[in-house]
């Protein structure tokens, strides 16, 4: 699938598009299929997906392995092909160009240096190709070099490099020809923990600094939440919710959303009510509760309820749920309380610890939960 | 009780007593299949011919002189003499081309099968080594049968009118050098592929990527990273070339020798052991600079990047 584009009759090396009228969407991706192999063996990797990404904007498509996240990024990138639809950039349709004729460049997820070549060489490998001067690759390459503090290594080969040097060269390879797209692919999957958050920032940083628009490709719904403007979840080929991460976390539109990103408690409610964006929702256990609906959604008799486990509240006496503590786990900052309710459903309530006292509850407790108001949602299942 | 430093030297001791003990059996196969016989080929070559073959143990330095000299039969002084010069020649250059031929062919040939999916490269590579299983002899006369005058080329051209006379193939330069390209092109796929099967293609989109278009990636990225294959079937290539008997013999006719011929010619109906002797060892060295410089020129570009 890699060779797809090489049947393309190709051009000149420097026909790279040039946008005549900026829009105010960087990329629009238009009801694009991508469907892999022939036959009974087809699979679509991507199901008629649409969305926009605004120029200057920290994108990110989220989702678990196989949700085809890789695969549009694939396509922004020109390494492989829709099978209907359109990718415009700025307006312009790409969907047929091959990647050398597109104003877009890819951070790899392996980071894909160039073995032979020295960092200064790999980052101004792109620059090379596009037929720059010399010496304004050699300005370019030492500005992306302090951009990405690199100086002192320049000319190291990138096998003698550590991981975090491999992957900010890969930031300046891919950032020195200015694309007017930065596309990652998981470059921070393969860094430590701690390498990892400095690099979080560190990119946030790059993408203010360049005002590129960066479209990042994660399975990490922190790193998610932490660094994008917006988020595409995505599953099974398709794009679920698309949001601002607080819209994402606190109003998911969907199960899946809901459950993806961070913890949640899934209740069975029956619709009690239903006000504007409101609803009032009885619970097995018979309280009423309030609910947050999403727009233009209307709710049938029955329907998910969700809860966060920070959104709850453990009392010892009676709440709007009642149930038996199963088992207390502390991290920290805060201790998960996991209860199983008198419906027989589970129920995790997040606590945030103090110093000096306990959580105030024991395995085998009797507890009551309080839902407090604009805490629950209900869902679009 | 001994010390932890003594104890470490002598486990090294042992270590490399073990080694020299292992090796020994290579090392002694080395000695008599490759060192000795060569000892007694240098020997040889400063040596009398005797009258039927073999040699009388005289020193002479004749043998080496007549590699580029012929002796006058009436007044025995030594002059400058081409023909053995020109068989030199044709040998490197006929063992160039088949270089450069089978480099031509096998890339292509050998980035098809990396390119494929990992089942049905194992069928291409398969595909490729069948030749192998055929005498060299065998394949050769096949060769012959098809491009002789009488034969399927020829009959075929004629057949459909293209031709009127049969095209003379057989016997010349160009049939050796098609025979070699087509004996040897397998040692030249072989390497390359095995490198290019290593090569990470992310690297390849990777350049696609940074705008370089296909010819730059093939230049810049693909045959940079599979160079040591390139240069490993080079010498696969050339060197066997060089040496080349069978292929010359039968393909090239009695006029168009290469020195693997000059050399059986000197040990059989020559009679000259010592001259067949002073050539094999010219050979040698040839191959030996061939080598040397494509050592040099490997290192050498690779110490350009860095």
């Amino acid at each position: 699938m890699s060779g797809n584009w090489i049947r393309l009759k190709s051009g000149r090396k420097n026909g790279v598009i040039v946008p005549e009228q900026p829009g105010k969407s960087a990329i629009d991706v238009r009801g694009v299929r991508k469907v892999f192999g022939t036959g009974e063996s087809q699979v679509a990797a991507l199901d008629t997906v649409s969305v926009s990404i605004r120029e200057n904007e920290f994108f990110t498509l989220l989702g678990p392995s196989g949700c085809g996240k890789t695969t549009l990024l694939r396509l922004i990138a020109g390494f492989d092909f829709p099978s209907a639809g359109e990718i415009l950039l700025h307006g312009q349709d790409i969907a047929s160009l091959p990647p050398f004729k597109r104003p877009v460049n890819t951070v790899f997820q392996s980071y894909a240096l160039f073995p032979h070549m020295t960092v200064a060489e790999n980052i101004g490998f792109g620059l090379e190709m596009l037929g720059k001067p010399k010496a304004e690759i050699k300005a370019r390459v030492a500005e992306m070099l302090k951009l990405v503090k690199m100086e002192a290594l320049r000319g190291r080969r990138t096998s003698q490099i550590s991981g975090g040097q491999q992957q900010r060269v890969a930031l300046a390879r891919a950032l020195a020809p200015q694309p007017k797209v930065l596309l990652l692919d998981e470059p921070l999957s393969a860094l430590d923990f701690k390498l990892r958050k400095e690099m979080q920032i560190e990119l946030k940083r790059l993408q203010h600094e360049t005002g590129i628009t960066f479209i990042f490709v994660t399975h990490d719904q922190e790193e998610a939440l932490t660094m994008s403007d917006r988020i595409a979840v995505m599953s099974s080929g398709k794009i679920l919710q698309v949001g601002t991460p607080w819209d994402i976390y606190d109003k998911p539109a969907e199960r899946f959303v809901a459950d993806f990103i961070g913890e949640t408690n899934f209740l069975t409610a029956a619709i009690a009510s239903i006000g504007k964006g409101k609803v009032r929702a009885t619970l097995k256990s018979g309280a009423t509760i309030e609910a947050t609906v999403a727009e233009g959604f209307q709710p049938k008799d029955n329907a998910t309820v969700v809860v966060r486990p920070e959104h709850a509240k453990l009392t010892s006496g009676k709440g709007d749920l009642s149930g038996t503590v199963e088992n207390i786990v502390y991290f920290g900052t805060d201790t998960h309380i996991h209860v199983r309710l008198d419906s027989s459903e589970a129920f995790t309530v997040r606590q945030q610890n103090t110093r000096s006292a306990g959580c105030g509850f024991e395995r085998g407790d009797k507890v009551g939960i309080s839902i407090g108001n604009d805490a629950a949602q209900v869902l679009r299942d | 009780m001994a010390s932890a430093e003594e104890v470490a030297k002598e486990a090294e001791r042992r270590d490399i007593r073990d080694r020299w003990l292992l090796s020994a059996p290579a090392l002694i196969i080395i000695f008599l299949a490759a060192t000795g016989p060569l000892l007694i080929v240098v020997i040889y070559s400063f040596l009398t011919p005797g009258p039927y073959g073999g040699v009388v143990w005289k020193f002479s330095t004749d043998g080496w002189l007549s590699v580029l000299m012929q002796r006058d039969i009436f007044d025995d002084t030594l002059a400058f003499a081409d023909a053995h010069l020109s068989i030199f020649w044709r040998s490197i250059s006929l063992s160039f081309y088949t270089t450069v031929l089978t480099l031509f062919f096998g890339f292509p040939t050998a980035y098809f099968i990396a390119t494929r999916p990992p089942k049905t490269r194992e069928v291409w590579v398969f595909l490729v080594t069948i030749p192998f299983w055929t005498n060299l002899l065998i394949r050769t006369f096949a060769m012959q049968q098809v491009i002789r005058n009488e034969g399927l080329v020829n009959t075929a051209l004629m057949a459909l009118g293209i031709i009127k006379q049969p095209l003379q193939i057989m016997n010349t330069d160009a049939a050796i050098l098609l025979g070699m390209i087509y004996v040897y092109l397998p040692l030249m796929v072989l390497p390359i592929y095995a490198s290019m099967e290593k090569l990470d293609f992310r690297l390849v989109e990777a350049g696609y990527d940074l705008y370089a278009g296909r010819w730059q990636v093939l230049r810049r990225i693909i045959f940079p990273l599979i160079k040591p294959g390139v240069i490993a079937g080079s010498i696969l290539v050339f060197i066997p070339s060089l040496g080349a008997y069978v292929i010359p013999r039968v393909l090239g006719g009695g006029k168009n020798m290469m020195l693997g011929n000059l050399i059986e010619l000197q040990f059989g109906a020559g009679r000259n052991w010592p001259l067949g002797a002073a050539i094999s060892i010219t050979l040698m060295v040839l191959v030996m600079i061939a080598l040397l410089f494509y050592v040099r020129n490997a290192s050498g570009s690779e110490g350009a990047h860095g």
